[in-house]
């Protein structure tokens, strides 16, 4: 008799508990990415039964992974400074103008007998960007996202002044060669992307940098009556998004072969899509390197379905919007139960 | 004869009075977590309900569950003798329940009549009746006895107690039966905690019950018809006479143990200690004038004083988070570069501010970051953090602060009060301190664990750490100190033995100055 009794009790104590645990572990990092892996997984199937081999093949797979790097190296610098309760608007402009740096100066010759100067430039130019934004907004208490709408402005008429609006060619042979090349039968850009995200993860996840970044964004005063240096912090932040700009438009240079000022126009925003849809809050203390990069494959796999099936790009930006809105309100009902207590 | 009658009236109809909210067996859990596991609670109309618990026992989500915040998993509400759902803040309102929060939800950037028919705005075909507003505004602030506060004022530059004001004025700008009071007194000083009680009994005169908590037991003794104590997310004991229960009982039934709310005994602090953190001279324009104290080695400085006087800002300043006009600081005989706090805490003077939540903790991130957020040097070999490292170092100082459980991985925002504080206690530890500034120990902390804190403190300072206290009780303060500084209004009064002086002593002092 009390056996009878206890059976159904205990079962439904456990399917309380399993579903609990499931609650917890959906509203955790992991739970949440899983969940970006499953939609990513549904759109490989959408592509695979639309495209066929088209979709499958491993050239496609490449070329798909390819188109992403760019904006994918943006969004890797852009989830540091989300997390940190920031924004850069800045970052597609300062693409675009370390595109033009680079260009100019394998075209003044000085890069052409040294090719590896061409990187060092556009890093310089997205470095010294980000220094300026993160110290106009550290210390001159301006809020971001002013301070990188007034840079995104400025550092797009710059590009305009220096490289009088027209689109000059890259003819340095050694720098085309590095940049459409291969390593392991995988492009060179696609290796660039992948490298810097381990670097963000490493940054992220090991050191005391991305500790201080995810504690700054989770309670700014805290972290300064913590004794953190919350401003020389956030011009490190800045600094950072405007190096990965510095690499994007290195990386963009060499698959255009050239360099323009309308490099990178609103590719800044691609970036924040990804990243928010990968789970980074919008007010900052929480995110993951691992969910920006899923976030950045769903918007260019996406994309390449809409291109292999002939479909109209406008349709497409109304499924990419779409897309953003149903990640957001997934991800706050996730967030509300987890940070939900007596 | 008459007055056995009119005894028996009496008892009838006190007997008969129907309750105006009932709370039968409520529960609520958060992801699995249960935070009410069965709450009973009867409210008559008129009368004055305080709910007493441990922080944690589950008084804010009762709270929230009676303000249509959250909806209970099971159990009945039960509002006039007709069983109610409360489905949301408005439906709660609808009946005639409203809420002041402790964290006081104003609208800075709107004047005081916005705020106060914020929701429920008076207007003729969406045009706002602004003067009729302000009229009403003034009718209620009146009421509220603060005649003195413009309508048109914004609610920003208004102090804590003003937008206390503000709040209580929306609550009562709506036809209500019930007010739920969440430790309103605890942005008050005296003379506006007598102001609030004189609101309440004039509340209640018109039939009106509120639902008073707090952690101040003399409070309660004041203002009180009956109380509740909830424990652990249930009812412990349910309209308990607040003449008639000893404060012994209260104590045992909130923590289901025995404690005395004593300081423990100060020890004798050995004639060599060194002196270790001297202030010379520092003052900040405006807000404190030019203080000079030292405290040796051991010894426990108490900053004593009114809300206002400038106790925070005395001890923000030492730890370099406000930049002084003039003076400096000193610890162990180096100066410490002022208006700096990365200088400060790595001169060894560690802060646990007076809002721990907003200013102390990373409530998302677990224990252990929490902890270590200050020691990383001690935790990273070139930059890469050492977590299992963090992770042990935290668990064993847990266990020595006797936070239970001592799991490092536990989110800091799911803890009590008293264990948040003996987290920022931790950090302080972990990266040996040798300043501590304690600002309000034990805010949000509650009888059980307060007693629990005092221990540790004395420990530390025994331990050698040279600690500054501010507290809002001067009777804590008293307690706690070797030496005392009075301050009032960023004025030094005096620096004395706290043996040598009491409360009223203290008050004395205060009232001279600023009549001086």
């Amino acid at each position: 008799m009390s056996n009878q009794t206890a059976a159904p009790v205990e079962s439904a104590m456990s399917s309380n508990r399993a579903s609990a645990t499931l609650r917890r572990f959906l509203g955790s990092a992991a739970g949440r990415n899983s969940g970006l892996v499953i939609a990513l997984l549904l759109l490989i199937v959408v592509g695979a039964v639309t495209g066929g081999d088209r979709f499958t093949s491993i050239s496609n797979v490449l070329t798909i992974v390819r188109l992403a790097s760019v904006t994918g190296v943006l969004a890797i610098g852009m989830t540091f400074v989300i997390i940190s309760g920031g924004i850069d608007l800045s970052v597609g402009s300062v693409l675009g103008l370390s595109s033009v740096v680079a260009t100019l100066a394998a075209v003044q010759a000085a890069a052409a007998s040294f090719w590896p100067l061409m990187i060092v430039i556009a890093l310089a130019v997205g470095l010294a960007a980000g220094v300026i934004n993160g110290i106009i907004i550290a210390y001159g208490n301006v809020v971001a996202f002013m301070a990188t709408l007034a840079m995104l402005i400025a550092a797009r008429g710059f590009a305009e002044i220096l490289s009088n609006r027209t689109t000059q060619t890259v003819n340095v042979r050694g720098f085309l060669e590095f940049s459409d090349g291969d390593f392991l039968g995988i492009p060179t850009l696609v290796w660039i992307f992948i490298l810097v995200s381990a670097a963000g993860w490493v940054l992220l996840n090991r050191t005391t940098f991305g500790r201080r970044t995810v504690a700054i964004g989770g309670n700014r005063e805290a972290a300064r009556l913590a004794g953190i240096n919350v401003k020389r912090h956030i011009v490190y932040l800045y600094a950072l998004s405007g190096l990965t700009a510095g690499i994007a438009g290195i990386m963009l240079t060499g698959r255009t072969t050239s360099g323009t000022s309308t490099h990178g126009t609103l590719y800044e925003l691609d970036a924040i899509a990804a990243v928010v849809v990968g789970g980074t809050l919008l007010v900052g203390g929480r995110g993951t390197i691992v969910g920006t990069v899923l976030g950045i494959l769903i918007f260019n796999v996406l994309t390449n379905i809409f291109t292999q099936n002939n479909l109209n790009t406008s349709v497409q930006a109304i499924t990419k919007g779409a897309i953003i809105v149903i990640a957001v309100l997934i991800q706050q009902r996730f967030a509300n139960r987890g940070a939900r207590r007596s | 004869m008459g007055f056995v009658l009119c005894y028996i009236a009496g008892m009838i109809t006190v007997d008969h009075a129907s309750p105006l909210l009932e709370v039968r067996g409520v529960t609520k859990s958060f992801a699995g977590v249960a935070a009410l596991k069965g709450v009973d609670l009867s409210i008559l109309p008129g009368e004055v309900h305080c709910v007493l618990g441990q922080n944690g026992a589950g008084k804010s989500t009762l709270i929230k569950v009676l303000a249509g915040v959250y909806t209970p998993e099971q159990g009945e509400l039960v509002w006039r003798g007709e069983p109610v759902t409360i489905a949301d803040p408005t439906a709660a309102l609808g009946l005639g329940i409203a809420t002041m929060y402790q964290e006081l939800d104003v609208v800075d950037g709107l004047s005081i009549a916005e705020n106060i028919f914020l929701g429920h705005e008076l207007s003729s075909a969406g045009v706002l009746k602004v003067r009729e507003a302000h009229r009403r505004t003034r009718a209620l602030l009146a009421r509220l006895g603060h005649p003195d506060l413009a309508p048109g004022r914004e609610v920003g530059s208004l102090p804590p107690a003003g937008k206390q004001i503000v709040s209580m004025a929306r609550a009562l700008s709506r036809d209500i039966r019930l007010i739920v009071m969440d430790e309103p007194s605890a942005v008050l000083d005296s003379e506006e905690v007598k102001n609030l009680f004189r609101v309440v009994r004039e509340l209640t005169r018109d039939g009106i019950a509120v639902v008073y908590i707090s952690h101040r037991l003399a409070e309660i003794r004041e203002i009180g018809d009956r109380i509740t104590v909830i424990k652990d997310g249930r009812t412990t004991a349910s309209g308990l006479g607040v003449a008639d229960t000893p404060t012994r009982q209260l104590i045992t039934l909130m923590t289901g143990r025995d404690v005395e709310n004593v300081f423990p005994p100060a020890s004798k602090i050995a004639d060599d200690a060194p002196q270790v953190l001297r202030v010379d001279g520092i003052s900040v324009k405006g807000t404190f004038e030019p203080l000079s104290f030292s405290v040796r080695a051991g010894e426990i400085f108490g900053l004593a004083g009114l809300v206002g006087s400038g106790r925070s800002e005395i001890l923000e300043t030492i730890c370099g988070a406000i930049k002084p006009s003039t003076g400096s600081v000193t610890v162990s005989g180096s100066p410490v570069r002022t208006g700096s706090v990365t200088a400060a805490v790595g001169a060894g003077i560690g802060l646990s501010p007076e809002e721990r939540k907003s200013q102390g903790l990373i409530l998302d991130q677990p224990i252990y970051r929490n902890v270590t957020l200050s020691s990383f040097a001690r935790f990273a070999r070139a930059a890469f953090l050492n977590e299992k490292l963090e992770r042990s170092t935290s668990r064993v100082q847990l266990e020595s602060l006797e936070l239970r459980p001592a799991d490092p991985d536990r989110a800091v925002g799911l803890l009590s009060g008293g264990n948040q504080q003996k987290v920022m206690l931790a950090r302080w530890l972990v990266h040996g301190t040798k300043v501590l500034l304690l600002d309000e120990p034990t805010r949000g902390v509650d009888v059980g664990a307060r007693a629990e804190i005092y221990a540790l403190i004395r420990q530390l300072s025994a331990a050698g750490t040279a600690i500054v206290v501010v507290s809002s009780e001067i009777e804590e303060v008293l307690g706690l100190s070797d030496r005392v500084l009075v301050i009032a209004e960023g004025e030094n009064l005096g620096i004395l033995p706290a043996a040598d002086i009491d409360e009223p002593g203290v008050l004395d002092l205060v009232m001279k100055g600023s009549e001086s």
